[in-house]
Formats: C-alpha cells, structure tokens, sequence
C-alpha cells in the first residue's frame, strides 16, 4: 500500500516546488524574454547591416552607371565600364531551369517514396537522396565538367537541336561546346532535387490517414487519391520546399562557373554559354583592384541580395494564396 | 567557428614547436655569422606576413621552408591574388605582397607605408595549347594571329595566315574556338600584355587587364578550367602557365619573337627574355617593367616578372631586417630552387642589381 501511496506525495511535493519556482522566476522570465528577443532581433539588425554596407560599398557605381547597370551588357574592366544584364538574366534563367527539370522529379520521387515504395526501400531511398545535399559543389563541378558536359555535347544537345518544332524554337540553336546555361541548369537541378524532395515527402508522410482513406472508400484508384486528395492537401508545403530549392538555385556559385562558360551576353539559345551574378563575383572579386570595378561586384551582390529578396516575397505570397485557396 | 578555433590552436601549437628548433639553428646560424647578433625572435608567432599572387606560390612556399630550416625564421604566405596582396600591403596588415602585374601609379600613391620597392623573383610565361588532332608538330604562330583569334577575325583552323605560318602543315577546315580564364588572374594580365604590346586592333579593343571584355570565347575557371575544356573540345584554342602545360604535357605552339623566330616556351628561352629585356633597363629603373616581346633570338615574348613589393622604408627595425635578409636569399640561393619547379630563374646579370635595390630599404625609423 505504502509503496502505491508514494508516488502520489513526491507528485504533491513536485507541485509545491514547481509554483514555488515559477513564483521565484518572474525576473528570470523577463530575462529570459529579453534574452530570446535580442538573439532574434540580431538577425533583421544583421541583415540592414549588410545591405547597408553592400549599398555604401555599391555607391559609387550606382552614381557611374545609375540604372543602365541593370541593362547593359558592357562588362570591361580595362577600360572601367560596367553593366551587370547578362548576370542577372543567367541567374534567373539557370534558376528556372533547375526549377523546371528538378521540381517534378522531386515531386515524382517523394510521391513515389511516401506512396508506393515498400518499407525496407523506404529509409534506403530517402538516405540517397538525401545524400546528394551532402556532396560539395565544386565536386558536381567536376562531375559537370568530366561527364555532364561530353554527355551534353556529342548525344543531348545534338538530340535536342534535332527535334522537330522544338529544335526550330530558338532555344536550342548555335554549336554545341558544352559550357552553357543548359549544362549550368542541369546541374543546379541536381543541386536543388534532394532539398525539395526532402520537404515534399515529409510534407507528405504528414497528411493524414483519413484524407487517403476518405478518398479511397469514395472510390478513388491509387493515382486519384494521390492527385486529388494527397498533394493538394500538401500543397503549400511542396510550394515551400520548392523555395527553399529556388534559394539555393539563385545562389549556388562554385558548380555553375565551371559549367556556364562565363560570357557576358544574353542569348535566347540555352546551349549559348551566359554568367550568373554569384559566379561574377567569385571570379573577380580576389583580382579587382580598381575601386570602380571593386564597386561594380559590390553592386551585384546588391542585385543579387534584392533579386532573392524579391523571389522570396513572390514566393511567400503564392504559399499564402495558395494556403487560403485550399481553405476556401 | 570550432574549425577555425581548432585550427588557430594547431596553427600555434605548431609556431611554438618550430619556435623552440628555431631556437637553436638561430644560435648557430648567428655564432656562424659571428657580427651583427640581433635579438633573437621570442614572439613565438610568425616572422613576417606576406600575400598575393597565386602563380608563384610554389617557389615562394619551398623558398619559406627552406629559409625556415636554414635561419628559423617563420615566414608565411597566403596565396590570396595580386590584387587581394596589393590591397593588403596598402593598408599594411601584411609585410610584402606577391603581385604578377605592377602596380599602377594610382596605386602605389594609395599605399599608406609610403613608396613600394618592386623586386622582381622569378619569372613565368604564357603558352598557347590547342586541340587540333589533325596537328602533330608544334604549331607555329605570330603576335598578330594570336591576337586575330582571340578578336574573333580567325575563326577557322584552315585560314590562309595560320597556313603562310605553318607550310606543310595539313590544317583542317574546323572552327576555332576560344578558351579563355573566367576569373581574374595574373596570367590574363601577361596575355594581354603582349597581345596589346604586337596588336594595334587589340590595343584599342579589349585592352590589358587582370580581366577582360572578351570579344569571344569561353571562360573556364582556373588553369584547370581552361585546360579541361581544350582538352575535351577539337578545335579549342587557350592560354595557360607554363608550368600547367609541363605538368600537364598540353601541346603548346611556338611564337613568333621580336627577332623573327619562332621559339618554343621553355625554363632558357623565358630567362633569355627577361635577359634581353634588362640590358635595356636604365640603371634607375623601378623593375615595375613588362618583358613581352622582349629582343633576343632566344626569347620567347609571352615571358613575365613575378614581384615581391615591400615598402621601402621599414619602420620595425626587426621584421625589416628579416625581410631584406630573405630576400636577399631567395634572390642568391633561392634562385636556384626555381628551375626544378618549372619557374624560369632571373638572368645573372640582374642578380648584382637587385642586391642594390635591396640596399636602399631604410631599416627603421632613424635612417
């Protein structure tokens, strides 16, 4: 009896203690508070301090240039003349193209690894997958350089120029070499593929039983149940992993300058060779003496800080429409 | 953060170690010496900072070891770029720069120690590779064609001014593509030295630079970057160091020097450019000097100085000392180590005058 009865007396005596503690702690609460609100606070205070140091060290670009830095395609640093157009196009483009390509593959094997894979497969698969976050990106420099690239010259860009319609579009025009956004967005999409299938699938490991069963039990197949009642339900979710996944595309610098061929032009054709802002500044940064050139990379990291800040709200806002769609 | 906590607390653990031996040859080096004992270094840190270029980082790390196991004194050498080395020697928080190009007026009137001494160390030279499998002998070419490719004017293998250069040559009719460096680099900067020094249509387009608006081509980052592409694209044409394409057995082309032969880049024919150069050189030459095109039968024009800049007056009487001290010794024994890792030494006849130049560091704040 008595050792039943224990447990209850020490739980009284816990209880004691614990108002006694939380009585004794209002100082510490406000500490505490003030505490978390500082860390948190460093972070905004943080970020306006370098994008006001980026903006000072931009000015005296901006001043030479003003907004035709946004759209000349003149980069020369002999002769101190600066337009950042082609960096700034080849950003977004490679981006949108590892979007394209990554985005329902990613879907594809999350779908397939929450849906369909047996369980012994399950753990394996995702491991792998995940294991491409892991590998450094001047590895898949390397790889693009050694494999990607011979593979893209002499079979898929051959293959692709040749295709009907498609091949006359104008995006697949003009020598084969290797080097060019396409090369450059192919391995981004790589890059990207195991961040967005990563938050897919927990995204959609999360959506309930009930939601796959309703749909089942109304007479749904497999395929409908996943179309209509699994993904939409894990919507905003898979948008966010496709973000997170964009983030990276904007500012990976290391594979996409081995690959991209470095050229400042815009060329409608995606076997043309093109730049990106983040390979910009890694290039040129370590060898800029003149203050005007130092100040003109400074000035595209400035771009590159509003293009991502820009990608980012657009981002935001879809999840946020998308979410309330789903509600209405 | 723990990294580089880990790696300082290594880094000193090691500075310590060689503190301590460096302690001891210190006493026999100096009792050898016999006059001028100075006090002997008990910082415990390293001797001298220095930074820049990336080209001559081998030579100058085995010269550092070398000294280290002679003297003891630790010097240390961040291999960060010309421009990051000159950037730091002007704000001083480094004792000597590395630069493979000279300083520019503008420049030097920014450095906050006062006037910079440049002395020249080694030297190098850029090649021209190719992939062109129908070629098997050396391909010979002139300034001006190596400035028509790289402008875009020659734009196949076959064109009637590569075959005037290269009779019962077999050239095929494929297009050429250039390969150039992607990011800023010593070795673009002696490219188109020369390329501006022999081309008036280069000289009034892309210019010389670190970096350049080229007008076609590809960039591939890095020596490796350019060389992986030539190799794997027929029909490419870069520029790459020397010492990459030895290392490398890249075929590389012979070029046309100031005396009208056709010269292949090699350790004699670099040093018998800057020999050709400094014969010309006034007795009170600053060495901020470019050897491109240098005269000579033997010299092959694409040839460079790489520089060592240190501020002519030292005001640590200490650190000063040292580095004259090193210097000297690379410039004498130090020579000597180049060759065998492909860096082309200085011609003697320079030897006696860089002593001289070295003479004129004001060692601390009295003189």
């Amino acid at each position: 009896m008595s050792e039943a009865a224990r447990p209850v007396v020490t739980a009284r005596h816990d209880d004691a203690g614990i108002a006694a503690r939380i009585e004794g702690s209002a100082i510490g609460d406000t500490i505490y508070r003030w505490m978390t609100t500082g860390f948190a606070l460093c972070i905004p205070v943080l970020l306006l301090f370098i994008a006001l140091e980026v903006g000072a060290a931009a000015w005296p670009a901006i001043k030479a240039f003003g907004f035709g830095f946004l759209t000349s395609s003149d980069w020369d640093p002999p002769h101190a003349v600066f337009g950042a157009a082609p960096a700034i196009y080849g950003t977004i483009v490679s981006s949108i193209i590892a979007l394209i390509i990554a985005t329902p593959l990613a879907l594809g094997v999350a779908i397939f690894l929450s849906e369909f894979a047996p369980a012994w497969l399950r753990q394996p698969m995702a491991f792998f997958v995940d294991l491409l976050a892991a590998i450094p990106s001047v590895v898949y420099g390397l790889w693009g350089i050694f494999v990607l690239q011979p593979l893209l010259r002499e079979h898929v860009m051959p293959f692709l120029s040749g295709l009907p319609l498609i091949g006359q579009s104008g995006l697949f025009e003009g020598p084969a070499y290797g080097p060019s956004m396409l090369g450059a967005g192919l391995i981004l999409a790589i890059m990207v593929l195991p961040y967005i299938s990563a938050v897919s699938r927990e995204v959609l490991m999360a959506v309930p039983r009930s939601q796959r069963e309703a749909a089942l039990a109304l007479g749904a197949t497999k395929w409908e149940m996943i179309a209509d009642a699994v993904v939409p339900y894990a919507r905003s979710g898979i948008i966010g992993g496709i973000i997170l996944g964009l983030g990276r595309a904007l500012g990976e610098t290391m594979a996409v300058t081995m690959l991209i061929g470095n050229v400042h032009k815009i060329s409608a054709s995606l076997f043309a060779p093109g730049y990106t802002m983040a390979s910009l500044i890694a290039n040129e940064f370590a060898e800029a003496t003149g203050d005007l050139h130092l100040s003109a990379l400074m000035a595209v990291g400035g771009v590159l800080f509003i293009v991502t800040l820009i990608v980012n709200a657009l981002a935001r806002w879809l999840v946020w429409r998308v979410s309330r769609e789903a509600r209405a | 953060m723990t990294r580089s906590t880990l790696f300082s607390l290594a880094a000193a653990g090691l500075v310590s170690a060689i503190a301590c031996a460096g302690g001891e040859s210190k006493k026999t080096s100096d009792s050898a010496a016999g006059a001028a004992a100075p006090a002997p270094s008990s910082s415990g840190g390293v001797d001298l900072n220095g930074a820049g270029a990336t080209f001559p980082y081998p030579v100058y790390s085995k010269w550092i070891s070398d000294y280290l196991a002679k003297t003891g004194i630790k010097i240390n050498y961040q291999q960060i770029g010309s421009g990051g080395g000159i950037r730091q020697l002007q704000e001083g928080t480094v004792d000597f720069g590395g630069s493979d190009a000279p300083m520019t007026d503008d420049e030097m009137s920014k450095a906050k120690g006062g006037p910079i001494l440049h002395i020249p160390t080694v030297l190098g030279a850029v090649v021209l590779t190719y992939n062109v499998p129908e070629i098997t002998q050396p391909l010979n070419l002139t300034g001006e064609t190596i400035a028509d490719i790289f402008l875009g004017k020659i734009t196949k293998w076959n064109d009637s001014r590569l075959a005037s250069l290269n009779p019962g040559v077999k050239l095929p009719a494929r297009d050429v593509l250039v390969v150039h460096r992607s990011e800023g680099s010593g070795t673009t900067y002696i490219f188109s030295d020369y390329l501006t020094a022999v081309s008036p249509a280069w000289a009034a387009g892309p210019g010389k630079g670190k970096e350049l608006k080229w007008p076609v081509g590809l960039g591939g980052r890095g020596s490796d970057g350019v060389s992986g592409q030539v190799k794997q694209t027929p029909g490419t044409i870069g520029y790459v160091e020397l010492t990459y394409a030895n290392q490398n057995r890249l075929p590389v082309a012979k070029v046309k020097n100031a005396a009208g032969q056709f010269v292949a880049p090699t350790i004699a024919s670099i040093t018998a450019a800057a020999a050709g150069a400094v014969e010309k050189l006034p007795p009170t030459t600053d060495y901020r000097v470019s050897i491109v095109n240098a005269p000579g039968a033997e010299a092959y024009p694409i040839s460079s100085f790489t520089w060592l800049l240190v501020y002519q007056r030292q005001a640590d009487a200490v650190k000063g000392k040292k580095l004259v001290d090193f210097i000297r010794w690379a410039l004498t024994e130090g020579e000597a180590a180049a060759a065998a890792l492909d860096y082309a030494p200085l011609p003697a006849s320079l030897g006696g005058r860089l002593t001289e130049r070295l003479n004129s560091i004001q060692i601390g704040t009295a003189s």
